[in-house]
């Protein structure tokens, strides 16, 4: 006989999981005294989105699931955003709640939530675990949904009773769920139709998603873009799906996408999505996307097929064994005629700024760390301007080595997921390229990095805004900030800020990050950068480094939201 | 366009709010909803109307599938299926309408089930229109009441569904 917690810490051992991210409280305080001598490394977050999003961070940098535990109310209800997050951008991770005694739910007991009702529509699925028989099969299977199909966060809600009582029932080998059966291999008529498409196109272009990353699947579509010639474009989250240094990467499309990536969208004969799901971020106005082009689409969902745009040639399955089977069926092939124009949208149109600017340009700061870590870093974002300069001027060539909040856009997420990058990949030199907003959102996590010795490394680039939405209100609000002035200057008169004379910018980060125990550096001049990101880079432990940077600064190019591709604003002037 | 959709789940709690959740959730009215055990008790058949366009239909059947406590989704518009529903509805009556409103109930085959002396209740089964159209002859009576099911169906095809 075993009790529901000595269950769950088998389960999770069997599951593989060896870090767990979390918070305790009163409903999981059986499961904390047996974590007391379990073989897991548990990391003691300071808020359980934090928590959540350590565990994503770990997920995407590792490929592994992810694992994260709060307790009942408030701290389950915290770790909704976290979920969500993971959910939008297919992130395998399971979040085990506590939850109060089984005869007390639903009679508003003392930190009582619905947690399961709460988080449906933001998990791949989730358990209230009623009958402690249950558990051992309820932690199998979560680990297999998380990993399985499209992955997923999965949610265990274990009322405290459940964790106490005993049960007999085997934590089982394998699973078999009835009604979930995820198709893997592709079918092979689809898969004849999409070579002849490829074999026939004379403009066909790739289009690749987060998908082809989680499908472990950089290698095939490497080998399939060399083979034949093809153009490689990546959406957000595909970045490091192929080698941005290759003659065949067209580098990021979609909104703040590469000029060439979007030109050559609009004028292929032949788009093949792999893992990548068509967001209204990436195609602009749906009606103008890829005018010219049969659309192909490889994925493991049946539902991300035809939902946004109609698909011509649909491939479900798993993008890996798809392009295996695909291959052969490819003809050799260089597209002379194709790729000189393309050559030429890129000559013409490359990603570019004010470089011979006096003032502290942002993009200046992530072609420094570019060039001071060789490529080589694991580079973690929040969510804004900051987010977009990273996918622009840092050039990604391996997979799992840009991590970033895509279909949710969660500011907060990149601090706490670079700590779980960190701690999935210790080899590496993890930065979290932040705004001075998003940073605000998560602080109190530094802590745990300092706590853990986690030498991730916190590059701000304080521009004094929220700077992207600055930007739309600049373009499209007429200079009207209204909200997004984070200095106290300058606010706008509703926003009734009572001591503006001599105001500073709040907070000071440098002091912050030594008030948690962290390096705190600040540059304020471009001449400045490359030092003190040497010695950031090269201090054992976490560091700030808060960058002093042209405050209206902005993302070019840029497609208008509903625009279509080709309706680049490309700078001010 | 309104589309009959049928989902064999698992019969387990939880599921139902699931599946609705996630058509309301996008923003549709399911217009009427049943859920009961089949002949296996592990597995419950969800019946749902939902008006929306073919296009959007398709999307929601796709993601139901996605759930991973659903079996099997069946869209049954533009198919050959039975549908039935049943209806309980308490009419007004005065001495003179009540013989002409139980005339009606036989030629419908429906059933008086209550007789009290100002109203009758009535149990109809049949197609929704057939219910809509009971329900448009007696209006002129007064309807005091009414309680309607929603649908139920199955497919014609020889085979399971």
């Amino acid at each position: 006989m075993r009790t529901g917690v000595e269950c769950l810490i088998d389960g999770l051992k069997k599951a593989g999981v060896k870090t767990i991210f979390g918070l305790p409280g009163g409903s999981v305080l059986d499961i904390f005294n047996k974590l007391y001598h379990a073989p897991f490394e548990f990391i003691l977050a300071r808020h359980e989105q934090g928590a959540t999003h350590m565990a994503d961070g770990y997920a995407r940098a590792s490929g592994k699931v992810g694992c994260c535990l709060a307790t009942s109310g408030p701290g389950a209800t915290n770790t909704v955003t976290g979920l969500a997050n993971a959910n939008m951008d297919s992130i395998p991770l399971v979040c085990i709640t506590g939850q109060v005694p089984t005869p007390m739910i639903g009679n508003d007991a003392f930190q009582e939530a619905d947690i399961t009702g709460i988080t449906r529509p933001v998990t791949k699925h989730n358990y209230l675990v009623r009958n402690v028989d249950e558990l051992p099969r309820i932690i199998a299977e979560a680990f297999h949904i998380a990993a399985t199909g499209r992955p997923g966060p999965v949610l265990i809600d274990i009322p405290k009773d459940v964790q106490r009582a005993s049960t007999s029932a085997p934590t089982p080998d394998a699973v078999d769920i009835r009604s979930y059966h995820p198709t893997t291999d592709g079918h092979p008529k689809q898969i004849a139709r999409l070579a002849e498409a490829i074999n026939k196109a004379a403009r066909p272009l790739l289009y690749v998603g987060g998908g082809a990353i989680a499908g472990n699947a950089a290698a095939e579509v490497a080998a399939l873009a060399h083979k034949s010639g093809l153009p490689v474009t990546t959406t957000l989250l595909g970045l490091g799906a192929f080698p941005e240094t290759d003659a065949l990467a067209l580098r990021m499309l979609g909104m703040h996408g590469s000029v060439t990536a979007n030109y050559a969208t609009h004028h292929c004969d032949l788009l093949v999505s792999i893992g990548a799901r068509f967001d209204d971020r990436v195609t602009g106005k749906i009606s103008e996307f890829a005018p010219k082009a049969r659309i192909a689409h490889i994925d493991i969902d049946p539902s991300a097929i035809s939902k946004s745009v109609p698909v011509d040639i649909p491939v479900v399955g798993d993008v890996k064994s798809i392009l295996r089977a695909l291959l052969p069926h490819v003809d050799s092939g260089e597209r002379k005629e194709w790729r000189e124009q393309i050559m030429a949208w890129k000559e013409k149109h490359p990603f570019s700024y004010d470089r011979d600017s006096k003032k502290l340009m942002p993009q200046y700061v992530i072609e420094q760390i570019y060039s001071l870590t060789k490529g080589e870093a694991v580079i973690v974002t929040e969510v804004g301007q900051h987010q977009m300069w990273a996918a622009q001027y840092y050039k990604y060539t391996q997979p799992r080595t840009f991590i970033s909040s895509g279909g949710l856009g969660t500011m907060g997420f990149g601090l706490p997921a670079a700590i779980g990058a960190q701690i999935a990949r210790p080899d590496k030199i993890v930065v979290d390229i932040s705004g001075d907003g998003s940073a605000q959102m998560n602080f109190q996590e530094v802590v745990v990095a300092v706590e853990h010795n986690v030498p991730i490394k916190i590059v701000i680039l304080n521009n004094g805004y929220l700077g992207m939405v600055r930007q739309w209100q600049e373009l499209f609000y007429k200079k009207e900030y209204s909200a997004t002035r984070l200095g106290q200057a300058e606010r706008g008169k509703n926003e009734n800020i009572k001591t503006k004379k001599g105001a500073k910018y709040l907070p000071d980060f440098v002091r912050l990050a030594e008030a948690h125990g962290a390096l705190g550096l600040r540059v304020e001049a471009r001449a400045q950068v490359e030092a003190t990101l040497k010695k950031a880079f090269t201090h054992d432990g976490p560091v700030v480094v808060e960058c002093m940077v042209e405050p209206e600064a902005n993302v070019y190019p840029m497609v208008p939201a509903g625009a279509s591709l080709t309706e680049m604003i490309q700078s001010m002037a | 366009m309104k589309h009959v959709i049928s989902v064999l789940v698992e019969n387990k709690p939880g599921v139902l709010a699931r599946v609705v959740g996630l058509i309301s959730g996008r923003g549709y009215n399911i217009e009427t909803l049943n859920v009961a055990p089949t002949h296996d008790l592990t597995v419950s058949r969800i019946t749902m109307t939902v008006p929306g366009d073919d296009r959007v239909l398709e999307q929601v059947t796709k993601q139901l599938n996605k759930l991973v406590d659903v079996i099997k989704v069946y869209d049954l518009t533009g198919e050959k299926f039975i549908d039935r529903e049943l209806a309980l509805i308490k009419v007004q009556i005065s001495g003179r309408n009540r013989s002409s409103v139980m005339e009606l109930a036989s030629l419908f085959k429906a059933e008086v089930v209550h007789v009290h002396h100002k109203s009758l209740t009535i149990q109809i089964v049949g197609g929704s229109d057939e219910i809509d159209n009971f329900l448009e002859l007696v209006r002129a009576n007064g309807i005091v009441d009414v309680s309607r099911t929603g649908v139920i169906a199955l497919g014609r095809t020889e085979g399971k569904e």
